[in-house]
């Protein structure tokens, strides 16, 4: 089981330790800045801010080490044939970073939708040209929030690390079998409800809060979609919604069971404007069986008067697939040992929660 | 030659002190500044070269209100600031 766990909040990076049975904040860093994105194995920890002034920063650290400051990813300079690009040439914020399955190597997805690729631990960045400067990219839409698209998915297939599939939101699901040489927009199935009629089973037209893989059975995709909660079998290619989610079937955030394809998790809200838990109580959405039927935990959550909602990144599930963690826009954390029958709260009033991440084994 | 002054906000990330720079141009003189403080760049100019949208250049006084184009002339004795522009919460 991890031992420690990453909460990157609007005011700075918290790292909580296990001991003696309960979670208890060890280390803070960043204090009084937005952490956008985190990852650590015990040996690397990269952070990503998001200063409001002086824009996007990554900051490593090796071990137990001092903090360091690495480039950034940045977009080359905007030809001048591209002035009709609808996005910027800038990055906005990164917003995960993720284990390309290579030792030392990463995947940053950003706003406003570039994927950069790191092969020395972080240290520099390298745009993927083939999924930005596809003409089809002009079509992608922004994300809440803001008005740039935003990558919020990178599933690295633990099998194969060429083979990659990307949540955008919003612009539907993108997946590469040589590395990000090629690109091609899947995903029949889905159905975006605030769409014109003759675009919304478009794949581009999708609005794909997140998804996630089963890493023992990648073939096995979940999707907390704008409209609804769907599930694939292969590989993202076709989508099947399911639709006895409840409370609710909408939200951001979803993990897979590391190793059981028929097991995740949701956070629900109301859909869609009001965006807080149903009836103002949090609780955690679980399937066991594929989707068929979903289980409603709550025990150690807010039962009332409770408004928190839980970001894209802001859920988490250990290797063990035993151990979660979420953390809330009102600034709530919660973390189960037992697969989301029991959560406890560490003793701490957190600033909003971007992401939480437990360190990998 | 002309003088930069950076925000002292910036210290908290990252070393930004008072310099001194050739240049007949705001653009030459940053260039000037960001070739000796390679990663000051990034905090200032956003991925394209254009000032970032929350901070402020001020010339002597005047505020820099293109972002994008830096060619403005400076003097020898011409002094920039650069803050951070008012947001956040």
């Amino acid at each position: 089981m991890a031992s420690k766990l990453y909460v990157g909040t609007r005011k700075g990076l918290f790292i909580l330790v296990r001991k003696n049975g309960g979670w208890d904040i060890d280390e803070t860093k960043f204090l009084g800045e937005p952490v956008s994105a985190v990852y650590s194995d015990g040996q690397t920890t990269l952070a990503a801010l998001d200063l409001g002034h002086f824009g996007p920063k990554l900051w490593r650290r090796e071990g137990d080490g001092e903090w360091q400051e690495m480039r950034v990813p940045t977009f080359p300079k905007k030809p001048d044939d591209a002035d009709d690009d609808p996005h910027p040439w800038s990055v906005g914020r990164i917003w995960n970073i993720n284990p390309a399955g290579k030792d030392g190597a990463f995947w940053a997805g950003t706003m406003p939708g570039g994927l950069f690729r790191s092969d020395d631990n972080g240290a520099t960045w390298t745009l993927n040209d083939a999924l930005w400067m596809m003409p089809d990219r002009r079509k992608w839409m922004g994300v809440a929030g803001g008005e740039q698209p935003g990558l919020s998915s990178v599933l690295v297939d633990p099998k194969n690390a060429d083979k990659l599939t990307i949540g955008v939101s919003c612009a539907g699901i993108w997946q590469t079998e040589d590395g990000g040489v090629s690109w091609t927009n899947i995903g029949d199935g889905f159905d975006n409800e605030y769409m014109p009629p003759d675009q919304r089973h478009d794949p581009i037209a999708q609005d794909i809060h997140q998804i996630a893989h089963c890493k023992a059975h990648p073939e096995v995709i979940w999707c907390q979609h704008h409209s609804r909660i769907y599930r694939s079998t292969d590989y993202g290619m076709t989508w099947s919604p399911l639709e006895s989610a409840k409370p609710s079937g909408f939200g951001f955030a979803v993990v897979a069971h590391p190793q059981d394809p028929d097991v995740a998790w949701f956070v629900p809200a109301i859909k869609d404007e009001q965006r807080f838990p149903v009836d103002a109580k949090v609780v955690v959405s679980r399937t066991r069986d594929g989707g068929k039927t979903f289980d409603v935990l709550d025990r150690g959550l807010p039962a009332r008067h409770a408004y928190d909602l839980v970001y894209r990144h802001a859920l988490d599930v250990d290797a063990t697939g035993m151990q979660l963690a979420f953390g809330s826009t009102s600034g709530g954390l919660w973390i189960s040992a037992d697969g989301g029958e029991i959560w406890t709260a560490p003793d701490c009033r957190l600033p909003p929660v971007a992401c939480v991440r437990f360190e990998l084994a | 030659m002309p003088t930069v002054f950076f925000t002292s906000q910036l210290a908290r990330f990252i070393d930004a002190p008072t310099v001194v720079a050739p240049g007949d141009t705001l653009d030459a003189v940053l260039g000037n500044v960001f070739s000796d403080h390679p990663q000051l760049k990034g905090y200032i100019l956003d991925d394209q070269g254009a000032i970032r949208r929350h901070v402020a250049v001020f010339i002597d006084g005047m505020q820099v209100r293109d972002r994008t184009n830096l060619s403005v002339a400076l003097n020898d004795k011409s002094e920039i600031h650069i803050f951070q522009a008012l947001s956040g919460g």
